[in-house]
């Protein structure tokens, strides 16, 4: 196993997920050739006209590599992944602190501060320092900052964040900044003020958009995912009914309650529609849900059995499983339902299609046709069917924001005495190389990937049943998100 | 499960029916009186009239005894040697006609039979024979892991039940497809959809009508058995008739 590091410098954005570890199974590649097979796929439908695309398209890059089982090893797996062995920039985050002396200070400073934490420790762009560094005295405006103290050990922050927060007349103000501290003749990067009801959820929201602004500058300019929703399957009512929540876990609530059997929830790119699959009287049915009316509008009944809704990124346009022919195939349809018509003819069950998000040109779906299901690549018009995964029981592709790369779920040791778990790979689709993200923790599935392409949702049994935990792209920063009933089938929104 | 409280409700009407059929025959057991030349031995005979009735009905006992000084009939108490009365139970009943004198005793028994509402008899029990002949007689397919063709050793029952199905050719019914808890939700609903789609095709193979046969996936979602190893696994990987009409 050949190990080589990439170090990328862009001084403009401080950007950290510059560097990446490269494991290769076969010889030691040219590093430029290297990068250029894997922005291959991507430079055919876009170029690079600025800096902050280049940079953007960098920080999404996680080489992908097979590795061969090394029987001397002790441990089949080694980590790979974007922002190894690279220091991320240093953030200090002290807690908010109350501007003046109202009641509700304390408690929405609580929620306040622990939500802005969570979501800067959980954007996999910087390194949080340990609040035990921090002085005791901690600013809550510009005039109360002392460079010195943050500057050097023990934090020795490249950056700090810090505010104030305060109700008054009804309203919640917050205002926050970012500063360079070691930049002390201009340090200021980020000044905000943000003014809601005075309630929990409204707090929640402003720390998120605060959180999002700074990961957009210290991240590369990508936008953070602060504001972002996972939508999936949740039995605590007794049915499965679809249910939604906030990226991190917290507001969670019930959309459907069809008291039938729901599955595979679909968020449309401009998140106004859900399509999701229902057990109805006739059979599984393709249902619609609407988020700006809160409930289920009408949709065609295809006949068959109708699974896994996947939606085009330009909106228009659903693929599913139908066996309205007879076997389960792909099809695609108008988003209203119309012109539906077959993708897919071959003798196995085809299932769980996902369109390139970035091309919308592509069909990625899982088929049976050979036998235990294995992920398989089209042409948007079902043309140049291409195997992706070689040996196992391979399911629930999931393409990548970028449209460079799929996670899947995955046996690949599969078969009488080999007790392979179900774990969640990264493939780069051009080499069809692939990663490993989990490891040792029981069964895992559904892998959706976060709008900022950082991040993966998915469904786990490693507490025992199944719930929904977070990693990030690199394989770290695992997390488990829901712990009421069973949680599965998450489906992260597009933005 | 639907089909299993089906099941249940089949079985308590084909048990309830069993219980009315039995009670009709034990009506024809009752008249034995042997009259012994010995000094006085009683006689005694005990009828119904009608033998069955519904709840609210009345009915009369009618019974007869000689050279008895001491007749009573249980549940009424002592009554005159020979005598007619009216009786209306709530519940079938079994009257005991008792006469004795210093020559003996002799006893004898009429059953009168107390039926729920005629509107509720007829249809329930005509249909539950079929459901319950269904039941008995059609027998689920079982797969092999990850498969949806019929494996060698089911065709014995796909003939059976073809062979019951073209028998009683007005009969609906659903194939269920089932999967073990293993694998992906998705895939397993689809897997499902082939099994019970293979299930059709066999039956329809063998000259069962297709529009009879409604068919439908349930993946893993409704397992017949929760344990994890593999007989309860194949247990799960089936294509399982439902009885429709």
């Amino acid at each position: 196993m050949i190990l080589l590091n990439l170090n990328l410098q862009m001084k403009k954005y401080r950007s950290t997920i510059l560097s990446s570890t490269v494991s290769s199974c076969t010889e030691l590649p040219d590093v430029s050739k290297r990068m250029d097979d894997i922005h291959r796929p991507v430079s055919r439908f876009t170029r690079f006209t600025s800096r902050a695309q280049l940079l953007s398209a960098l920080s999404l890059l996680i080489l992908v590599c097979s590795l061969f089982p090394a029987r001397s090893f002790a441990q089949d797996w080694v980590r790979t992944g974007s922002g190894l062995g690279v220091d991320k920039v240093r953030l200090a985050v002290p807690d908010f602190k109350p501007s003046n002396g109202d009641s509700q200070n304390a408690e929405l400073l609580k929620t306040f501060n622990d939500t802005f934490w969570n979501d800067l420790d959980n954007s996999g762009v910087v390194e949080l320092i340990s609040k035990s560094f921090y002085p005791l005295q901690v600013p809550g405006q510009p005039p109360e900052v002392t460079f010195g103290v943050w500057n050097s050990p023990p934090p020795n922050a490249a950056m700090l964040t810090f505010g104030n927060l305060a109700v008054a007349a009804g309203k919640v103000t917050v205002q926050g900044w970012l500063y360079d501290v070691k930049n002390t003749a201009s340090p200021e990067v980020l000044g905000k003020q943000y003014t809601d009801v005075p309630t929990g959820d409204a707090v929640r929201v402003i720390a998120h958009r605060f959180a999002d602004e700074i990961i957009f500058r210290l991240g590369g300019g990508i936008p953070g995912i602060a504001e972002s929703k996972i939508y999936f399957v949740s039995d605590r009512s007794g049915h499965k009914e679809i249910w939604v929540m906030d990226y991190d876990g917290s507001n969670q609530r019930q959309l459907t309650h069809l008291g039938s059997v729901s599955l595979s929830p679909r968020i449309s790119p401009d998140g106004s529609r859900l399509a999701f699959s229902s057990l109805t009287k006739s059979g599984w049915d393709i249902l619609m849900y609407s988020i700006d009316l809160n409930r289920v509008v009408s949709f065609p009944h295809f006949g068959g059995t109708n699974l896994s809704p996947a939606w085009a990124p330009d909106g228009l346009h659903l693929a599913v499983s139908s066996s309205r022919g007879g076997n389960p195939q792909i099809y695609v349809c108008d988003s209203s339902g119309a012109n539906l018509h077959r993708l897919t003819s071959n003798k196995g069950p085809d299932v769980g299609p996902v369109w390139n998000r970035k091309t919308g040109a592509q069909i990625a779906f899982v088929s049976g046709s050979t036998g235990l299901p294995q992920v398989y690549t089209m042409e948007a018009d079902g043309t140049n069917e291409q195997r992706m995964t070689d040996q196992g029981y391979a399911v629930s592709p999931n393409w990548s924001p970028n449209g460079q790369f799929l996670t899947l779920a995955w046996i690949r040791k599969y078969g009488p005495g080999e007790p392979g778990s179900s774990d969640i790979y990264l493939m780069d689709i051009a080499s069809k190389q692939w990663v490993q993200l989990t490891h040792d923790g029981g069964r895992n599935d559904y892998p959706s990937w976060s709008p900022d392409g950082r991040h993966i949702v998915f469904e786990s049994k490693r507490s025992g049943k199944e719930e929904l935990w977070m990693i990030l792209a690199d394989g770290t920063k695992l997390h488990q998100l829901t712990f009421t009933g069973r949680n599965t089938q998450p489906n992260w929104s597009w933005k | 499960m639907k089909h299993q409280s089906l099941k249940g409700l089949a079985t308590t009407i084909a048990l309830a029916a069993v219980v009315m059929l039995g009670a009709c025959h034990k009506k024809t057991a009752p008249p034995p009186p042997p009259p012994p030349p010995p000094p006085a031995a009683p006689t005694a005979s005990i009828s119904v009239s009608p033998d069955t009735i519904q709840p609210g009905q009345s009915a009369t006992l009618t019974w007869q005894t000689s050279n008895a000084t001491d007749v009573s009939i249980d549940g009424i108490g002592a009554v005159q040697p020979s005598g007619t009365q009216q009786v209306n139970p709530n519940d079938s009943t079994t009257y005991h006609l008792v006469a004795k004198s210093s020559g003996g005793t002799q006893e004898a028994t009429t059953r009168l039979t107390v039926t729920p509402a005629p509107v509720a008899e007829a249809p329930p029990q005509t249909s539950a024979t079929e459901e319950d002949l269904f039941g008995r007689s059609v027998k689920d397919i079982y797969f092999e892991y990850d498969k949806s063709d019929i494996r060698g050793d089911q065709q014995s029952a796909i003939r059976t039940d073809a062979q019951f199905l073209n028998q009683h050719s007005n009969i609906g019914f659903t194939v269920e497809g089932h999967c073990d808890e293993r694998g992906s939700t998705e895939y397993n609903l689809a897997l499902g959809d082939q099994r019970a789609s293979s299930v059709k095709s066999a039956l329809v193979s063998a000259g069962v009508n297709a529009s009879r046969i409604k068919t439908i996936s349930y993946g893993k979602e409704k397992p017949f058995c929760m344990e994890s190893n593999e007989s309860c696994w194949q247990q799960n990987r089936r294509g399982h008739f439902v009885y429709q009409k």
